[in-house]
């Protein structure tokens, strides 16, 4: 499986997450720059986590208007799978390929720490190898992650299995709405997510955690 | 040269944390009796026509496309 990373001025998380996509698959993912307008033939684009263009007028608002974003959008119209964490999560509801949005976290504070994530819905193309409402650790660093959405949009994305991850009770860091940690599209090839799974993957990390979305994603059996 | 402002505020029903810290603030400095404070932004453009009419549609365009969030906010357009 061959994935691309995509890279923004401002993003900074690229290469944490190039080397957990490395280290999972074995393979190094091409990088794909804001100003191209042809991505490579891959099976996975990742959207990685960071402050594109300083949050400037919203959280990914410039960065989903970046020529880049329109290859990724007919990418993802043909089914290849595109991951957004973080930053990218921000970045893929500001273009419109994920419902719903991403306000200022609710206690206007900027989290930083390791919260439980609950894996809502494990058939999905990024949770395989994970089960039902297994409870998994995942650090969360952003500002701006308090997910909203209107209550039509609430009640499809809930009764449509598009609610991936929630926050584990008593670990919701930011007041998203239903405990919302990670949203697909109705097709499933999209996911965005706040939680960092790159940064929980092998020993060093203190745990492996978030080893199964990269696995599953790549369709490498999980370690 | 056409003059616009541009002003984003959030829908009805959507919550502004921004907001209700700005009025806990305003509350601690003594004034009273405010009921709420809704955060927005203000853009000031300069148009280079003296077509209003285009310049409007244009602007309705920005706002769809960029300058807000339909998501979560509302726009309005004024001229000077």
């Amino acid at each position: 499986m061959k994935s691309a990373v995509v890279q923004l001025p401002g993003l900074n998380r690229d290469r944490d997450m190039i080397a957990a996509l490395t280290k999972i698959s074995g393979k190094a993912p091409v990088t794909v720059w804001q100003t191209e307008t042809d991505i490579p033939d891959v099976d996975l684009i990742v959207i990685p986590g960071g402050f594109s263009y300083g949050d400037y007028l919203r959280c990914g608002a410039i960065a989903a208007r970046m020529p880049v974003m329109q290859a990724i959008k007919a990418k993802a119209e043909k089914g290849v799978k595109v991951l957004g964490v973080c930053n990218g999560f921000q970045i893929l509801v500001e273009a419109g390929l994920l419902p719903g949005a991403l306000m200022r976290n609710a206690s206007l504070k900027f989290v930083c720490r390791e919260i439980k994530l609950e894996v809502v819905n494990a058939d999905t193309d990024f949770t395989r190898a994970y089960s039902k409402g297994q409870i998994i650790r995942s650090p969360v660093a952003h500002h701006d992650g308090n997910y909203f959405a209107d209550a039509e949009t609430l009640k499809t994305i809930e009764g449509n299995g598009q609610v991936v991850f929630r926050y584990a009770e008593g670990t919701n860091p930011n007041g998203s709405m239903n405990d919302i940690a990670g949203v697909m599209n109705a097709e499933g090839n999209v996911l965005g997510m706040m939680p960092h799974p790159e940064n929980l993957i092998e020993a060093a990390h203190g745990g492996s955690d978030g080893r199964g979305l990269f696995a599953s994603a790549l369709e490498v059996i999980a370690a | 040269m056409i003059k616009a402002r541009v002003t984003v505020t959030l829908k009805n029903g959507v919550l502004d944390p921004q907001g209700k810290a700005i009025e806990g603030a305003l509350g601690a400095l003594g004034f009273d009796g405010i009921g709420q404070v809704r955060q927005g932004k203000v853009f000031d453009l300069q148009i280079e026509s003296t077509d209003k009419a285009k310049a409007e549609e244009d602007l309705k365009a920005m706002c769809e496309k960029l300058l807000a969030n339909t998501v979560i906010e509302n726009y309005s357009i004024s001229f000077a």
